[in-house]
């Protein structure tokens, strides 16, 4: 368990709905869910998830810290904004779906095996680089995620697709030698850096207060 | 009464009637058989000009009947208004020709059905006479409220602007009844957020100043009787003094009480004294006054709240009420609002299974709650234990779908509201039929009405007052009496005081009816009203047990007496009537029985059989109107008979029909039972109970069962109306004509 998910516990004993409210993107609406379920009637990938929203809402009343931050709920969010739609409380639930995903990932609680999960960094990873998304990179990356017979053996099977984007001009070969990026590479980093700071003191901050 | 019967009938040829109808025949069928002194023809009866015909023939004296042959008697009602005259309209419009195809071969058809329409119009009136009030009403604008809460006192603040004296009879030392013992009430204003004040100090000063209104505490009605315009009141006061006053009606407000929670054995109320009622919290609340609310046991600051959602109530356990009381979900987020504008810290859980807030702000202060931070947990509670001072709430998660406890220091349960409506006099009947061994609680009565059937109001479910909740839900089965707040359903108190408005509305409409001896609702205006001929009753006492309004009383010899103003006109009495003795002066036993009679019934060998129809006024009839106005075609066989109520349905008008030679007698009432529909409440389930036993008559007749049929119509069933009719018609095909045709 990572140390800011100590100091989080000891703060916010006992009232997980403070701490979601103060620390989790819209987090303030979960109070305002009146249990109607039409979010989980409403989810195409309800079947699929642990909890469906409306259960996520009630157990962060109900105080099930672990159990909403560790579960893999939010992950299967594929942000269709269904619920936000129907909701008739106007709650932003897609949002607060990522917000409560970010957050689980910063304090270390997400499940590790998660596909969703996995991906994500993958993207954010490839992403870093050069601050632009390689496609061609992302694709291979995600084919080998699971060890390499698999990548082997799905890149097989997704060749032609491959071989038919390559004909059209869809996918450039050359990007696996590094690629396009941003122009100003070191700004990039820079900013990414500085945002990455301010978002630290920020937390700080918050477990401070 | 030796008087000339001068019938006139006028008949219209306009909206297509003078193209599809001989109305040269009919006019012979007047004049002939009808035995009219004359009869005319207009182009456009309802124009001024031919409106003013008739008023002509009226004023001259050529006539004393009226027979209008025209539309329905639904419509042009204005333009057809002539109060002097015994008069009665004949449908051409929506009871023939619009039900009829226009073809050569329905010609005849159609207008052997305007024929006898005609010969039953002019048949009707020669026994009709033209209503006159029995001169025994009385103007008295003096209204008096039962009950000083915020309903009674409401009644009582809008009779008294309307210009009506009103006096209030309140049985404790204090007006403001339950809503007095609040601390606030839910808001009534945008934004709906915040509890706001219950106005009960300001009503009571408003009170205190009306000249028209006068007081009496620690008081209790000890006798009432009479009639709207002259209701005779005992007004005993705890002090023993007994005043005797007369009053144009009466509102009774007497509200409810609160569900003993002593009851409540699993949730501890009797062991706990943390463990409160929200009525309870509200004496708290109002003592603490905007500071920490303190808990009863032993004065702790209160840090941690649970409201238990219908405790003892929406529930079939025995001893628990069955119904939702409505008010309890806005109170207890209203109560937990006392506790979170005191202080944001404190944990205030609202544990229920369906969270009900009606009102227009109702859904904007459940959501200012939660804004709040009120928490609202959909579960249900099972047990309440005790658990070192604090208490221990075990409760069962529902859309979690498990058990969890929550350690608080109060609990607040919302129990429900029983309605003070006094004696149940419905069950009295019951208990001594039963003869039980169960010794019923002695419940004191409200009005200690001297009625016939009952010192209080009849009871409709649930032990709350009678009144119809959507078409009439100030009117109860006591003309002149109106039922307001919790007493009739239960409400909070911004309904409340909707509810006493329209109750006070009610009283003052039933004062200036009585005083000019008309009728109320829903016959409202009529002027008719019943009497018996004294020596053919054989005072069986049917009539005073049937009327559905406890309208007659009986004299000492047995014989019944009438109370006009009390009277609704709905004819029931007339109906229960074996020896048909009740009659009005433009309805009775006559007017209708002679209807039947004068219809012509073909011989057997033509094949044209003949089925009547005896239509609800109120329903069934406007149900069949409304189905010729969209040109819903049905039998040609039919005749139509538009009555009171079906409860004025006596069934010699059945044997009487088949005897001469009808097929059949369909029979539309509205719905009976719980949730019924009867304008007169109890005369469609009366017709319903006399019919059954219709059958052992067929049966000495010979006849098949199925020629005679009862049906529940609304008015909305104009498709289905029109059905039942063609229903019958095929029944007859199938099992052939009447052999009393003669």
């Amino acid at each position: 368990m990572s140390d800011l998910n100590t100091q989080l516990v000891e703060k916010y004993r006992n009232n997980f709905l403070q701490e979601v409210k103060d620390n989790v993107e819209e987090g303030d609406w979960v109070k305002m869910c009146m249990q109607c379920g039409v979010c989980s009637g409403s989810c195409p990938m309800g079947p699929y998830w642990d909890h469906p929203p409306q259960e996520i809402f009630m157990m962060i009343r109900a105080n099930k810290r672990e159990e909403v931050l560790s579960s893999n709920s939010m992950w299967m969010c594929t942000s269709c904004y269904n619920c936000i739609a129907r909701c008739p409380r106007e709650l932003p639930i897609t949002h607060i779906m990522h917000g409560l995903a970010h957050y689980a990932k910063r304090l270390g609680l997400a499940p590790k095996n998660q596909p969703t999960i996995k991906f994500s960094q993958l993207f954010w990873d490839n992403l870093m680089k050069k601050g632009r998304v390689n496609e061609l990179k992302l694709g291979l990356s995600l084919y080998f995620m699971n060890g390499f017979a698999e990548g082997v053996k799905k890149a097989w099977k997704m060749k032609d697709i491959g071989l038919g984007m390559t004909l059209t001009r869809r996918l450039n070969p050359l990007e696996i030698l590094g690629g396009h990026g941003v122009k100003d590479q070191t700004g990039f980093q820079n900013m990414i850096k500085k945002a990455q700071e301010l978002e630290a003191a920020r937390i700080e901050s918050s477990v401070k207060k | 009464m030796a008087e000339v019967i001068k019938t006139g009938t006028y008949i219209c040829k306009g909206c297509d009637l003078g193209h599809r109808l001989d109305t040269d025949q009919l006019e012979n069928i007047a004049t002939g058989e009808g035995g009219a002194v004359l009869a005319k023809q207009h182009d456009f009866l309802c124009s001024q000009v031919g409106v003013e015909m008739i008023r002509e023939d009226i004023d001259k004296g050529e006539i004393n009947r009226l027979v209008i042959a025209a539309c329905s008697r639904r419509a042009k009602t204005e333009a057809f208004r002539f109060d002097d005259i015994a008069m009665t309209r004949v449908n051409l419009r929506e009871g023939v020709i619009w039900i009829r195809p226009e073809t050569d071969e329905a010609k005849e058809t159609t207008q052997e059905m305007a024929n006898d329409y005609v010969r039953m119009g002019c048949t009707e009136v020669k026994f009709m006479h033209t209503p006159d009030p029995s001169h025994e009403q009385t103007l008295n604008k003096h209204i008096l409220v039962v009950g000083g809460g915020y309903t009674g006192m409401t009644s009582a603040l809008e009779s008294s602007k309307a210009g009506y004296l009103v006096t209030i009879v309140e049985k404790s030392d204090s007006l403001g009844g339950t809503a007095g013992k609040l601390h606030k009430k839910v808001p009534t204003h945008s934004p709906y957020r915040d509890p706001e004040d219950t106005g009960v100090t300001e009503l009571t000063a408003l009170i205190a100043a009306d000249p028209n209104i006068t007081v009496h505490l620690q008081s209790k009605i000890t006798n009432t009787e009479g009639a709207p315009g002259r209701f005779t009141v005992s007004i005993s006061a705890e002090s023993g003094n007994t005043i005797n006053e007369t009053f144009g009606s009466i509102i009774q407000a007497s509200g409810f009480t609160a569900y003993d929670a002593n009851q409540l054995t699993e949730f501890a109320y009797t062991d706990n004294a943390d463990v409160i009622t929200q009525l309870e919290l509200e004496a708290l609340a109002k003592e603490a006054s905007g500071g920490a609310i303190k808990r009863p046991s032993d004065g702790k600051e209160v840090e941690r709240v649970i409201f238990v959602q219908c405790a003892g109530q929406r529930s079939q356990k025995e001893g628990h009420l069955s119904y939702c009381s409505g008010f309890c979900c806005n109170t207890s987020i209203k109560q937990a609002m006392y506790f979170k504008d005191s202080n944001p810290d404190i944990y205030t859980n609202v544990i229920y299974t369906d969270l009900r807030t009606p009102g227009a702000g109702g859904e904007d202060f459940y959501r200012s709650g939660q804004d709040k931070g009120i928490t609202f947990t959909k579960g249900t509670v099972n047990t309440i234990a005790n658990n070192n001072g604090n208490l221990s709430v075990n409760y069962k998660d529902i859309i979690l779908d498990e058990d969890s406890t929550l350690d608080v220091d109060l609990v607040v349960l919302a129990t429900g509201m029983i309605a003070n409506s006094g004696v149940n006099i419905d069950a009295v009947k019951e208990d001594e039929d039963a003869d039980s061994t169960e010794v019923a609680v002695p419940v004191e009565s409200i009005l200690n009405l001297q009625y016939r059937q009952g010192p209080d109001m009849p009871q409709l479910v649930n032990g709350f007052v009678d009144s119809h909740f959507i078409c009439f839900p100030y009117e109860t089965r006591r003309t002149g009496i109106y039922a307001a707040g919790p007493v009739r359903r239960p409400m909070d108190t911004k309904q409340a005081a909707d509810d006493a408005t329209g109750a006070a509305m009610k009283a003052i409409q039933a004062v200036e009816n009585a005083g000019k001896g008309r009728a109320a609702h829903p016959r409202s205006g009529d002027l008719s009203f019943p009497s018996f001929r004294k020596e053919g009753c054989t005072q069986c006492k049917r009539c005073t047990v049937e009327c559905p309004f406890g309208a007659i009383n009986e004299d000492e010899k047995g014989y019944p007496q009438y109370n006009e103003s009390r009277c609704r006109r709905c004819g029931t009495c007339m109906g229960a009537c074996p020896v048909r003795v009740i009659s009005f002066e433009n309805y009775s036993i006559d007017t209708v029985g002679q209807q039947i009679k004068a219809v012509e019934i073909p011989e057997e060998s033509e094949e044209k059989p003949r089925i009547l129809v005896l239509a609800c006024e109120n329903d069934a009839y406007p149900a069949l109107d409304m189905a010729a106005l969209n040109r819903v075609e049905y039998s040609p066989y039919v005749r139509v008979v538009p009555v009171r109520c079906l409860g004025s349905m006596n069934t010699i008008f059945i044997t009487d029909a088949l005897n001469s030679g009808y097929d059949g007698v369909v029979m539309m009432g509205c719905k009976k039972g719980v949730d019924y529909q009867c304008h007169f409440v109890k005369g469609s389930e009366m017709a319903h109970y006399r019919l059954s036993k219709v059958a052992d008559t067929l049966q000495t007749l010979n006849l098949e069962e199925e020629r005679v049929a009862v049906h529940e119509v609304a008015i909305t069933d104009i498709k289905r109306a029109p059905q039942l009719i063609d229903d019958m018609a095929k029944t007859i095909e199938e099992i052939g004509l009447s052999p009393f045709k003669f």
